[in-house]
């Protein structure tokens, strides 16, 4: 067999569903409390900086570092009760994210001893969000293209030019962004770029909101204007962020987001429904559920192997390609079987409020972080195709 | 279960190997390649491995016959030896002992019934039953007064219209007219005709699974052999696209079936979980094998489309096994009014329970 694809099916172990009750339990009491509407996706824009606290205070964030960093030396099958908990609930996330799930292993990985002592235990306590520069105005998914440029001054670097579609980077205090620091060889295209770490306050920086389809406003457009970052902010091997980039991808590819970000109007449809469905809808919703459950089954696999230490870089790809087709479409299958729901039962306006807004959320889900196409690349170049 | 993880599978793979390579069945103008590869098999004890030994079977467990069942997929066999297996295992659920022979199960469809009638003979009508005219003896699991019995039948009592399953299998119609079965006892509580069907949709969801495996396996080999435009057509990004999609295909057919497997291995009960792993997994696979049929075909051009190439083999046995034991629109319609009776905010608890 040329292609040895592997979903073993991981179970999830008992002390994740103890995990399970305790996220519900506190998700519960924030709805009481008033911090998030669950049956309002959540707002991009939306920043709750003390509900980050209080899921750091939980332990629920950094959960798989080590504790000398604030971390709690837990499992990626537990990380990932929490994150699925969260998704499902519609929680405001945005401020902890993306730190949690990506720039801390980033940073655990390269950053120097003193930088971790300082900002990993705030991420573990919710008090830091990070963006990330990758695209650039005239390189999205081909990465190697980037041009915005850190030159070496004393004592560190100076940056120049620009970054885009930086989610967050509005309420960001940290960017992990790539810039260039030597011209490609020609052995070599992906050669001369660097990781940096840059702290959001630092001058010459000027963050330029950037208004989306769905009414919101996540991401922006960065300009940096001799912007300085010192010498041990550089996170890796100078010339050498293409040797990191890519062992990375599996943590990002493969999680509960990859195929939950539309999930709340299934739920609303099934409400709508009600308990007795005709065969049409009856049929509708089955078919959606099963593919639910294969995509999440698909994903607790990989989380499953990635606790194993292995990397499944294919499979990830996978689970995010087909994943992200499937919450796109979703919004538009739910659509079809309303088309004929009774428009009394109380929660109707919730579904068209949901649905209107997942229909305008569904194009950028094939985009962002890997569109549909690198992501077919990759499998591709696993099947031995490149 | 891509790799062969116990010696009962390893066991299955080496026969397959040997005695059904896919070649050579296609290129035999008869049948002269079934006996050897049935008596290998049955020496092997595989066709009754969900037999306890105590019913005159092999005892292997529910975790490695489905292995096996995988394993048949990938291999594109087309003997009864799913059958077989279900059979024995549904006679086990009564302990009836198993005869050494070829069997099948009745019914195939969770729209036929057959009945147990009061004088313990079975009457009703079983549509797309795999391999009934080939095989001696039927597994019958009948409804009566007292809820479900599981029957023994000898194959020669029924009335057989032959059929014919879109890989040209036999798919027979089976009529039982008061038919005297060789033994019949009740059902264990709970166990019913929903059972069989969910047993039998996981098994078959297996054997979809492998057979979009070998549909992967020999379109990404074909691709790179075959050249057009002065390059193999693997390096053409729109055949890499269709690739990889076939493979996102086999990959979550393998998923979902490996997962309805695992639960049934793990569990005594055909409870909600199972229901959902076992109809989620037919609904999936069959899904799968429209979509990774037609792109295996795609990749392949007019070569794919003779007699003469391996690839309908797979292709045509994936898309038949979609109908057998609940087509994918039965299990979607079950599963949706599962969903739909448990109500909306007991959806996510239900999916992320496995």
């Amino acid at each position: 067999m040329t292609a040895a694809l592997r979903f073993d099916p991981i179970r999830l172990p008992p002390e994740c569903e103890e995990l399970r009750k305790e996220v519900r339990a506190f998700l519960a009491d924030e709805i009481a409390a008033g911090t998030f509407d669950p049956h309002k996706p959540q707002r991009e824009d939306s920043d709750a900086p003390e509900f980050s606290r209080r899921v750091g205070e939980r332990g629920w964030l950094g959960m798989t570092w080590p504790k000398k960093y604030g971390g709690h030396e837990r499992s990626f099958l537990e990380r990932y009760v929490v994150t699925e908990e969260m998704r499902v609930a519609n929680a405001p996330t945005r401020r902890f994210f993306v730190a949690d799930r990506q720039s801390g292993p980033v940073l655990l990985k390269y950053a120097p001893e003193h930088i971790k002592m300082d900002i990993l235990p705030r991420i573990c306590r919710g008090e830091v969000c990070f963006a990330i520069g990758m695209s650039e105005p005239n390189s999205g998914s081909d990465l190697f293209a980037a041009k915005t440029k850190a030159t070496k001054t004393d004592g560190g670097w100076l940056i120049n030019g620009s970054k885009i579609w930086t989610t967050s980077a509005h309420i960001a205090d940290y960017m992990i962004a790539i810039f260039r620091t030597s011209p490609p060889t020609k052995e070599n295209r992906r050669h001369g770029l660097t990781q940096f770490l840059v702290d959001m306050k630092t001058p010459g920086i000027t963050v330029n909101p950037i208004a989306q389809i769905t009414g919101q406003y996540e991401f922006n457009e960065v300009v940096f204007q001799d912007a300085f970052v010192p010498d041990d902010h550089v996170l890796g091997e100078i010339d050498g962020a293409w040797k990191q980039a890519t062992s990375e991808l599996a943590y990002e590819r493969s999680g509960p987001e990859r195929f939950l970000e539309t999930y709340y109007v299934l739920t609303e449809l099934v409400r709508a429904t009600g308990p007795n469905p005709d065969t049409r809808s009856a049929e509708g919703i089955g078919r959606l559920v099963a593919q639910l459950h294969t995509m999440r089954r698909m994903s607790v696999s990989v989380a499953g192997m990635l606790q194993a230490g292995k990397e499944p870089v294919v499979e990830a790809s996978i689970v995010k390609d087909i994943g992200t087709i499937w919450e796109q479409q979703l919004p538009h299958r739910v659509r079809e079987l309303a088309a004929f729901v009774d428009v009394d039962p109380l929660n109707h306006p919730t579904l068209d409020e949901q649905l209107a807004f997942a229909t305008k959320l569904a194009p950028k889900l094939t985009i962002q972080g890997g569109t549909t196409e690198v992501l077919r690349g990759i499998i591709a170049r696993g099947l031995g195709l490149r | 279960m891509t790799e062969s993880d116990n010696i009962v599978a390893e066991t299955a793979e080496r026969i397959f190997t040997d005695l059904a390579d896919a070649q050579t069945i296609n290129n035999s103008k008869d049948a002269s390649w079934k006996a050897p590869l049935w008596s290998a098999l049955t020496e092997a004890g595989l066709p009754l491995s969900w037999v306890p030994e105590d019913c005159d079977g092999s005892g292997a467990s529910i975790a490695d016959g489905f292995s096996v069942l995988n394993s048949a997929g990938r291999f594109g066999i087309a003997v009864p030896l799913a059958e077989t297996m279900l059979a024995g295992w549904l006679l086990a659920q009564a302990k009836i002992a198993s005869p050494p022979d070829a069997m099948t199960v009745a019914p195939a469809s969770p729209r036929d019934r057959i009945t147990l009638n009061a004088d313990d003979t079975l009457s009703g009508r079983a549509r797309g039953v795999p391999f009934a005219r080939d095989v001696k003896h039927i597994a019958v699991l009948a409804t009566g007064a007292e809820g479900s019995s599981i029957a023994l039948v000898d194959a020669a009592q029924c009335k057989i219209a032959a059929g014919l399953n879109l890989a040209g299998d036999a798919s027979d119609t089976v009529n039982f007219d008061k038919v005297k079965p060789i033994a019949v006892k009740p059902a264990q509580k709970g166990f019913d005709q929903t059972s069989l069907m969910l047993m039998g949709g996981v098994a078959r969801s297996l054997q979809i699974a492998g057979s979009l495996e070998t549909m992967l396996d020999v379109s990404v080999r074909y691709s790179n052999e075959r050249v057009a435009f002065e390059k193999k057509i693997s390096k053409f990004q729109a055949v890499q696209h269709n690739l990889a999609k076939l493979a996102g295909e086999a990959a979550a057919a393998l998923a979902a079936a490996s997962s309805a497997a695992d639960a049934v291995a793990n569990s005594t009960a055909f409870d909600e979980s199972i229901f959902l792993e076992a109809a989620a997994a037919k609904i999936r696979c069959a899904e799968a094998a429209e979509k990774g049929a037609a792109i295996a075909h795609q990749v392949h051009g007019a070569i794919g489309f003779t007699k003469e190439h391996i690839l309908h083999r797979y292709t045509m046995r994936a898309l038949a096994w979609r109908e057998d034991f609940g087509n994918e629109s039965h299990w979607a319609v079950e599963l949706g009014k599962l969903v739909a009776a448990r109500g909306a905010d007991e959806l996510w608890p239900l999916v992320a329970s496995r």
